[in-house]
């Protein structure tokens, strides 16, 4: 799907969408900025945003319920050196918008007045296109696909008893201007399917979980994708009732590609944050240029990936993204910045400041996060490994950015014994050291895969889609966390 | 400020109210058999300070309505920010439509009328803290102070902060029930980094209470997570074994947290639950009694009515060990052929009783064991019961502490924790919606190195 108009003509179908519907003149803007300019104020933006979501969702064989919510704001921001004033208000019109500039920029007492730098718009990407994805299919037809995914999920295996599967889209539109002369918008269409499963077999019950989404409108939900994600989500399932217990205590990890990835999230991602390493309290902290990960390790985050999840065309400053090198054969290269933590670094900004919604604060966060194939084929990995644990899918996890410990918790996991695939194993956890883990790599797949489009990213209270990434993985000592003993 | 931005906390239940009334009616109007609609106003300032600097200052302000139609037994909803009544009327309009495409569901409607409170108590959960953001700045400052003082170790912070907030809750719905209250929440929180040979741990610490004048000492607070983070250094990793472990009053919220998943409605009607068919059978030690009381003064999880408007009420959930009611709303009550509960939307202040010890107490029962500190992920299976976390505590013999752990994993099933609790803790960690005492667990599966 290509975009159909040029990013310029989209920045003013984006302004007549957020700010004529209100009234706002660009005098309004300039007045706002120059209210929340006043002292020593570094830096100022207005972030206006309209968003629709959807959600459908069936159980017990209908579609019980559709939801529609609509969200709309503004959020202003003042910085001077490390302070920041914020207010939003969810009118988007001038008396609230003057009002909520007044309070964000009363963080500042004294000083001269700042200046507001003449707008030049600021083309972002064209990664997708600016639709509105819940306009893409019918009512009808959203119902129908899955009213025909519960019949053809519980035909595939007599032991599914329940089926739980939804539909959603959101589409949020947002506009970005500050007092650099930024001035960008961003038209973001995102949509995801889950389904959910619950088999029995006996006394034994398990559940199966899959989806997957991305930056698209629901054309991309096909019947083939959808009854696909169906089938994995039983095969899921299933393969967990003859699940035997986890063993426990440190050994040979192989994690499998793509969602697996989630590791590189927790255990160097969040710790490269801007943030935390201007304020020193990751366990990455003036560690660049140091080697943090055996040199078959190059890991990147990458928010130019078309259609991606967790890909934006500019990012919540109005900044583009990029592809920024994390760590490069090893050697650790860069951190994620916005505005502010670069400014306060000395360093540019990577086009890593996101937010929840206009009511929330930017702060630097990934967008896709991957690590680059390596040389060897996933069959050689397994084969290699005498006794160990093979992690094929997880759930989520967590990390302490500050002491570098983190956790995931595989949903499908197996016994590896003499090269080969033994028992599937119960849901365990596994803990291990972020500045450490990665040097514990001795082999790198050739499989690079991202994830289906399901990952949501929480920190310090706000939540933004993103995407993961990885090759399969040979981890030579991580702790898993079961009950079946180390035999 | 104009006519549209007329909402404040003063004239705010009136003027919700009166947008619940107008949502219904016009519900009414475009031909819904039943409605309900939920509206909410709320408004409040944090500051956080860092290395005795002010960083942040944020003002909020969020108003919302949603509304839910049913024609016939089927059911459409819509939300919006935007309270103004064209904006309201779109959001009517629209979840009228989106009920034509769902399908009949015969359990689906509002809750039955009679079981609607009659009255609204009042559980004096509104009490405004009359606070300017200079004079909350200080006292972040304050607490921060005695974070960074507490230790030399004490090197580094993330910050602490003074948050404040008031709101309004209104429901109402076409059996004629038009209900709402006054509510609001002030905290206190602190987190810290330590440092010692090259390794850092951090912590934190917080209150939060009804009423600002519940809140312990800003310095208290600071002091307090200064304590916990140093406790922190030095941590090593434990062999795998297997031992009894405690887990502290703020970690043990969590534990009795996964009951109250397992025995919700959704849960247990989709069988996503390890507590399915376990009501009326034991499921905890006999020793375990644990109630619901949703109406205590001043607690964080009061209310007078549940999301459907159903009156609350104080009830045994678990008496002496044996399961004695689930958390339902009207929907999955019908579902599985039972009763509301008045717990649509969840539980309502979940009090553990204590078996009379001391934290000191149950670490001299325990004797030898780990004492946790924290517990991170989602390692809980919630089907299954299989539950395995990573951990971080402190390794305890003879009744004493003796070193801090780090990167281990705690593991074991739900269903066997919980028959082998031998005592909960007179400590009472009254921050969130539920209410116990340290908990000591018999044994479980560390694994380390």
């Amino acid at each position: 799907m290509n975009a159909a108009v040029t990013p310029d003509s989209s920045l003013a179908r984006v302004r007549s969408h957020v700010l004529d519907a209100a009234g706002i003149a660009d005098r309004d803007l300039e007045r706002a900025l120059g209210t929340l300019m006043r002292g020593a104020v570094d830096n100022a933006d207005l972030y206006f945003e309209v968003s629709r979501q959807e959600s459908w969702t069936l159980e017990d064989g209908i579609v019980k319920e559709g939801a529609h919510s609509i969200e709309q704001g503004v959020g202003v921001r003042a910085m001077s050196g490390e302070k920041t004033g914020f207010a939003y208000s969810d009118e988007v019109m001038v008396p609230a918008l003057l009002q909520a500039s007044a309070a964000a920029s009363a963080i500042v007492r004294h000083g001269q007045q700042g200046r507001v730098q003449a707008w030049q718009p600021r083309p972002g990407h064209r990664l997708y296109a600016p639709i509105d994805p819940l306009a893409t299919r019918s009512d009808d037809e959203k119902v129908a696909l899955l009213q025909r995914i519960d019949s053809e999920v519980r035909a595939l295996d007599p032991r599914v008893k329940q089926v739980v599967a939804s539909l959603a889209a959101a589409h949020d539109v947002v506009l970005v201007c500050a007092s650099d002369g930024t001035l960008a918008a961003d038209v973001r269409p995102l949509v995801r399917f889950n389904i959910s499963v619950i088999v029995e077999d006996g006394d034994r019950r398990e559940q199966g979980y899959a989806g997957g989404g991305g930056r698209f409108g629901y054309d991309h939900f096909t019947p083939e994708r959808v009854l696909d994600f169906g089938r994995e989500a039983v095969r899921q399932a299933i393969v967990n009732l003859g699940a035997v217990p986890a063993p426990s205590g440190e050994m040979i990890v192989v994690l499998g590609p793509g969602w697996p990835g989630v590791l590189l999230h927790e255990a160097i991602g969040h710790g490269l944050e801007g943030d935390f390493n201007r304020k020193g309290t990751s366990a990455f902290t003036g560690r660049i240029g140091e080697r943090v990960a055996s040199d078959l390790c190059t890991v990147v985050d990458d928010g130019t990936l078309p259609g991606r999840r967790g890909s934006l065309n500019v990012d919540d400053e109005g900044t583009p993204t990029r592809n920024t090198v994390l760590i490069e054969n090893g050697i650790l290269r860069g951190y994620l910045q916005d505005k502010m933590n670069a400014r306060l670094m000395g360093v540019e900004s990577t086009g890593n400041g996101r937010r929840q919604s206009f009511a929330h604060t930017p702060m630097p966060r990934m967008t896709n996060t991957y690590m680059l194939a390596g040389p060897h084929h996933p069959d050689e990995i397994i084969a290699s490994v005498s006794k160990g644990v093979y992690a094929r899918n997880f759930g989520g996890g967590q990390v302490d950015i500050t002491s570098g410990k983190f956790v995931f918790s595989a949903t499908e996991a197996y016994r590896i014994e003499n090269g080969r695939l033994g028992a599937p194993i119960r849901d365990a956890t596994l803990v291990g050291d972020g500045p450490t883990v990665l040097n514990r790599v001795t082999m790198v797949g050739n499989d690079m895969a991202l994830d289906t489009g399901i990952g949501v990213c929480g920190k310090e209270g706000q939540s933004v889609p993103v995407g993961v990434g990885q090759p399969t993985l040979r981890i030579d000592g991580l702790t898993v966390g079961g009950t079946g003993g180390d035999e | 400020m104009t006519a549209r931005t007329a909402l404040s906390l003063q004239t705010g239940l009136g003027t919700l109210q009166e947008k619940v009334a107008d949502v219904l009616k016009l519900a009414k109007e475009l031909g819904a058999t039943q409605a309900e609609a939920h509206a909410n106003f709320g408004t409040g300032f944090s500051v956080n300070v860092r290395m005795r600097e002010v960083e942040t200052l944020r003002h909020q302000r969020d108003q919302g309505v949603s509304v839910t139609v049913w024609l016939g037994h089927r059911k459409g909803s819509a939300s919006t920010s935007d309270l103004r009544p064209e904006a309201l009327g779109e959001s009517v309009r629209k979840a009228c439509a989106l009920a034509k495409y769902g399908a009949e569901d015969p359990a689906s409607g509002l809750a039955d009328a009679h079981r609607l409170a009659s009255s609204i108590p009042d559980l004096s959960l509104y009490h405004p803290w009359n606070i300017e953001p200079a004079a909350a700045i200080e006292l972040a400052m304050a607490c921060e102070a005695a974070a960074l003082d507490h230790d030399p170790r004490v090197t580094n912070s993330e910050g602490a902060s003074v948050s404040t907030s008031e709101g309004l809750r209104v429901y109402g719905n076409s059996h004629g029930f038009l209900g709402g209250y006054q509510e609001s929440d002030h905290s206190i929180s602190c987190s810290v980094v330590a440092a010692q040979d090259g390794a850092m741990e951090t912590d934190y610490e917080y209150a939060v209470a009804r009423d600002a004048a519940d809140l312990p000492s800003a310095a208290g607070i600071g002091a307090e997570a200064g304590r916990r983070t140093v406790a922190r250094l030095g941590g090593t990793k434990l062999e795998t074994r297997t031992a009894p472990v405690l887990f502290p009053a703020r970690v043990a919220r969590g534990l009795i947290g996964h009951l109250l998943s397992a025995i919700s409605g959704g849960a247990l009607y989709r069988k996503s639950s390890f507590l399915v068919d376990a009501l009326g059978r034991p499921v905890f030690a006999s020793r375990v009694t644990i109630d619901e009381k949703p109406h205590l003064q001043k607690a964080l999880n009061s209310a007078p009515f549940d999301n459907e408007g159903v009156a609350t009420m104080e009830r045994r959930l678990v008496d002496a060990g044996v399961l004695g009611g689930y958390l339902l709303g009207s929907y999955y009550a019908r579902k599985l052929g039972m009763q509301t509960t008045g717990n649509a939307g969840g539980a309502h202040n979940v009090v553990v009783h204590s078996t009379g010890e001391s934290f000191d107490d149950l670490l001299r029962q325990m004797d030898t064991g780990l004492v946790l500190a924290d517990v991170m992920g989602n390692g809980v299976n919630p089907v299954t019961g299989d539950y395995s976390m990573g951990a971080s505590g402190f390794w305890v013999e003879k009744g004493t502490i003796q070193y801090p752990v780090t990167e281990i994993t705690i593991a074991g099933n739900l269903k066997d924790m919980y028959r082998q609790i031998l005592g909960i803790g007179t400590d009472v960690d009254r921050r969130g919606g539920v209410l116990t005492g340290s908990i000591l667990v018999e044994e479980m599966t560390i694994a380390g190195s």
